[in-house]
């Protein structure tokens, strides 16, 4: 391994811009002579508009235009798509509602847009917004997806607001495996709805060039070509070779700024209309119900055991709240994210789930870090830990005998593992944990008065999204491999160009890195070039912990194109067989002499052109590659989390947390163990403190980070981080991914630790303490009741 | 519009402004220093941190006309021009104390704050309390903490 190869904690990149204040983010470019945007949005959540007066808010100083749902209709701008195309049992497609941009005829949640003022200042636009008048017919609403299907429908296109009723698995096959079970576990589960907050509010900027007809979106995006596509093929705003779609520095995603979304397509549609440029920066407040939220599901699942504690069956029944409109790719989480991760790590013969996803009065609901993964995990590890329980076994014995052990292993739920050691993160985890040392910290806490809990969750997740033939078999719209393009310069330094996206990530680093390690060269002459449609040719962005699985392995490919390349010109310059030409440690062999050329002389021939006739090899050093990968990538592990509970307040302290990952080969150690730390506070967010709550009338209560509990640094831990590895064998890397682990991992770990501290099971995510109070108390009644 | 005069990274500005400027819309609209955050509107988030006559002040919850005479230091003026980082940026960047970067300015300004106020020795205790008033959502605090720790030790020296 070399200091800036792959495995190197090499420091970042691009810290130098932001920790001097220098990044670029979207909010942080200005255009000459532009405008602002700012939206009307509905205070109801289920209206009927029936009339929008604008007239006095035109006449505000500083106002360009003022802008609504009809203007947009007229205008025949397109609606907003969900990409992933899932059927319901009986075979019939779901059920996707027309959602336009800017609410022409009625409203379906808080925050849906109603009109937009263009002014010259944020201040005025904010005056005008006030003065337009809009007539509402409030209407009931829904909040619950329990309640969904018996509410009056949102959508007409939607009967009984039931956007799919969808299934996977062998139905009879799990029922009869219940029916002769030695124990059946159930439980009921509520997935609490959360609201990513990337502490970048979203931000776009649109700007028309009347001269050569072309439209530039600055915009806060994980996946720029993917907007640009839907935009133009589907909006139908440009075409697509006349819209470039920039990303430039992205201050944090979690899945939230993959989407496409209403104002990204209202700034484009007024840019061209005004004439001028247009940005809109969210407030916080907006982003609240503007963005989408993630999770809120309700589940009811049940796992059979046969002797000795193996698992039979798992059977879930789920009702998923995919809010008032389907957002880019909703679709897809609670079904091909969700149920076909219901194997976890464990060998289970039968395994059936059944998704009803609703349409709800609230903002819309889609990917947010880990996506159907931390769902299905807490699923599988609540039921796994509570049937341990009800078994009187060892939870970590339990699991042990349940892992799979060897792989290939295709599941009944659609994926096909290809590697894992499960025992042994679990055992490093295990050590790591002093899960030996327990009973004694036990008895401390409890000398003190407190409680103490010990919680696992061997997770897995389905990363390196995806091969496209698979994803495309499953519905999906759009394929998912990944692009990469290597330019050398003449002068040896080199321009990594990818369609992967970096919003924190951390790849202008690991990216070279690749490069660096492959071509020895210093990592200081390569640079990594993406989020900017214009430049890169195009790409499928970052989410799913693909970036290192998919786009580093399009690099890769490209990589190997380039060498070959300049083998060919070394073997010009040399006068040697192409075939004896060997690449080791930045030279070119003439295999069995001493004769070499450096990189560098290499590189200039290629574009100096003079040891070689055009006719025999083009001149220059510049390759591309697509990379589709051919499996879904697992990466796998064990968190263990420690609490301690204050039983008169109710307040739960993680007290330890251990997090042992099998991410296969690891770029860099410390960017691996960032994005750890990071999505396990997420999750403990999740498990301890996040909820979006709505109140009956649709209104969110938790609408600012005032109500809405952010973890902040004295509510999270000192986190204990490591790592047990397989290569993962279906990339060149071996790399399974890592952005994700911790989001997934983490809330089934803390639930599974205060349960065991308090003793009871009947308690629901956010665990805030007085939720751990009320079930401390509930269950000290009803064991005095027994 | 009243004018306002204030001392910004060493460089004295006046400008015209509306009343209900703030001093984050000052720095980054009409300075241009866009390394001060804007991350939510209710004085949370911390990404706006700036020091106004050396105290920690969040720059969302400030008009710019409060800080008429005063001296304000930014995330941009914090190293001298063409100096090395201040110690507090470069433990950041060793310790892996940030991922996206956007809330990072004003977790640098608090933590040179926390320093002038709690001493070069800080405890992970302390460092933790004492970011009550600043949000990251990427790194779960981890490195944010170690970075401070090793930042405020360094600032000795320097």
């Amino acid at each position: 391994m070399s200091a800036t190869g792959i495995g190197a904690a090499v420091r970042r990149k691009e810290d130098l811009r932001f920790i001097t204040g220098k990044g670029q983010y979207t909010d942080d470019i200005s255009r000459p002579g532009e405008t602002r945007a700012v939206f009307l949005r509905s205070p109801h959540a289920h209206a009927k508009i029936k009339r929008v007066d604008t007239k006095a808010a035109a006449a505000m100083p500083g106002v360009i235009a003022v802008l609504t749902g009809a203007d947009l209709a007229q205008d025949k701008i397109g609606n907003l798509i969900c990409g992933w195309m899932i059927h319901s049992k009986d075979g019939s497609p779901m059920k996707m509602a027309p959602h336009p941009a800017i609410a022409a005829n009625k409203v379906c949640c808080v925050g849906d847009q109603v009109a937009v003022v263009i002014a010259e200042t944020l201040a005025e636009g904010k005056d005008a917004a006030e003065k337009i008048k809009v007539d509402y017919e409030v209407l009931p609403a829904v909040v619950d997806a329990a309640k969904a299907q018996s509410a009056p429908a949102i959508h007409e296109s939607a009967p009984k607001n039931t956007i799919y009723q969808w299934h996977l698995g062998d139905a009879k096959a799990v029922d009869a495996a219940i029916k002769s079970a030695k124990h059946v576990t159930r439980l009921d589960i509520v997935n609490n709805r959360l609201v990513p907050n990337a502490m970048e509010p979203r931000v776009a900027i649109a700007e028309y060039d009347s001269g050569t007809d072309n439209l530039t979106l600055w915009n806060t995006t994980q996946n720029p070509h993917v907007a640009r596509l839907v935009i133009s093929a589907f909006v139908g705003m440009a075409p697509e070779h006349k819209l470039r779609v920039i990303a430039p520095d992205v201050g944090g995603g979690f899945g939230s700024k993959i989407f496409i979304y209403p104002e990204e397509v209202v700034c484009l549609w007024a840019a061209r209309l005004v004439g001028r440029p247009v940005k809109w920066t969210s407030d916080r407040s907006e982003a609240f119900v503007a963005d989408a939220h993630g999770r809120d599901h309700i589940t009811h699942a049940e796992m059979a055991f046969g002797e000795g504690g193996k698992i039979t069956a798992i059977k879930v029944k789920t009702i998923a709240n995919l809010g008032a409109y389907m957002s880019t790719f909703s679709s897809s989480v609670p079904t091909y994210l969700y149920a076909t991760l219901l194997s976890g790590q464990y060998d289970i013969p039968a395994i059936y789930c059944e998704v009803d996803a609703v349409y709800t009065n609230t903002a819309p609901v889609d990917a947010y870090r880990g996506a159907g993964r931390p769902e299905a995990t807490f699923v599988v590890e609540r039921l796994v830990e509570v049937g341990a329980r009800e078994e009187g076994m060892d939870p970590a014995e339990l699991r042990r005998k349940n892992f799979i052990k060897t792989f290939p292993h295709q599941t009944p739920v659609i994926m096909n593992y290809d590697a894992g050691d499960y025992g042994a993160s679990l055992k490093k985890a295990l050590d790591l944990a002093d899960v030996k040392g327990f009973d004694k910290r036990k008895r401390e806490s409890e000398r003190a008065g407190k409680l103490r809990g010990l919680g696992y969750s061997s997770y897995i997740e389905a990363c390196g999204i995806a091969p496209s033939q698979a994803v495309g078999s499953l519905g999906c719209g759009v394929g998912l491999w990944e692009s990469a393009e290597v330019r050398v310069n003449p002068t040896g330094s080199v321009e990594v160009l990818t369609g992967s996206h970096s919003h924190g990530q951390g790849h202008e680093t690991t990216f070279a890195q690749l490069v660096s390690e492959r071509l020895s060269i210093p990592i200081e002459n390569v640079s990594v070039v993406h989020g900017d449609t214009d430049k890169v040719q195009f790409g499928m962005g970052t989410y799913g912990s693909r970036s290192g699985a998919v786009g580093m392995s399009a690099v890769v490919k490209a990589l190997d194109k380039v060498e070959a390349k300049a083998k060919k010109v070394a073997a010009y310059m040399m006068e040697a067989a192409e075939g004896d030409i060997v690449f080791k440690d930045g030279k070119f062999t003439v295999a069995g002499t001493d004769k070499s050329v450096a990189w560098g002389d290499v590189t200039l021939n290629a574009y100096i052109a003079h040891k070689f006739a055009g006719s025999q090899l083009e001149p220059g050093l510049k390759e591309g590659a697509f990379y589709d990968p051919t499996n879904f990538t697992f990466p796998a592990g064990c968190h263990i989390c420690e609490v301690e509970i204050d039983p008169e307040t109710g307040n739960t302290e993680i007290v330890g947390w251990t997090a042992v990952d099998d991410f296969g080969t690891v770029v860099n150690p410390m960017i691996v163990e960032g994005q750890v730390h990071g999505g396990v506070a997420q999750g403990i967010g999740q498990a301890l403190l996040e909820s979006a709550i709505y109140n009956a009338e649709g209104q969110l209560v938790s609408g600012s980070f005032m109500d809405y509990t952010m973890p902040r640094a004295e509510n999270l831990p000192s986190l204990k981080v490591d790592t047990t590895m397989t290569k993962c064998p279906s990339n060149p890397l071996g790399i399974k991914g890592c952005g994700e682990a911790g989001a997934i991992a983490a809330p089934a770990a803390v639930v599974n630790a205060i349960t065991d501290a308090i003793g009871s099971e009947d308690l629901a995510m956010p665990a805030t303490p007085p939720a751990v109070w009320a079930a401390i108390r509930k269950a000290a009644k009803m064991q005095k009741a027994a | 519009m009243p004018a306002v005069s204030m001392t910004v990274n060493g460089k004295a500005v006046t400008a015209d402004v509306d009343i209900r400027t703030l001093l984050v819309q000052f720095l980054r609209e009409n300075l241009r220093l866009t390394g001060t955050h804007v991350g939510c509107d209710t004085s949370q988030c911390g990404a706006c941190v700036v020091h106004l006559d050396g105290i920690a002040v969040k720059s969302c919850t400030t008009l710019a006309v409060q800080a008429e005479g005063c001296t304000v230091l930014t995330i941009e003026g914090l190293a001298a021009p063409n100096g090395p980082l201040h110690p507090m940026q470069e433990a950041f960047r060793e310790h892996h104390g940030l991922q996206c970067g956007f809330c990072t300015p004003g977790m640098v300004m608090t933590a040179v704050d926390m320093v002038r106020r709690k001493g070069n020795e800080l405890d992970e205790k302390t460092i933790r309390h004492e970011l009550d008033g600043n949000l990251c959502r990427c790194t779960g605090y981890h490195n944010i903490v170690k970075a401070i720790a090793a930042g405020a030790r360094a600032m000795k020296g320097a």
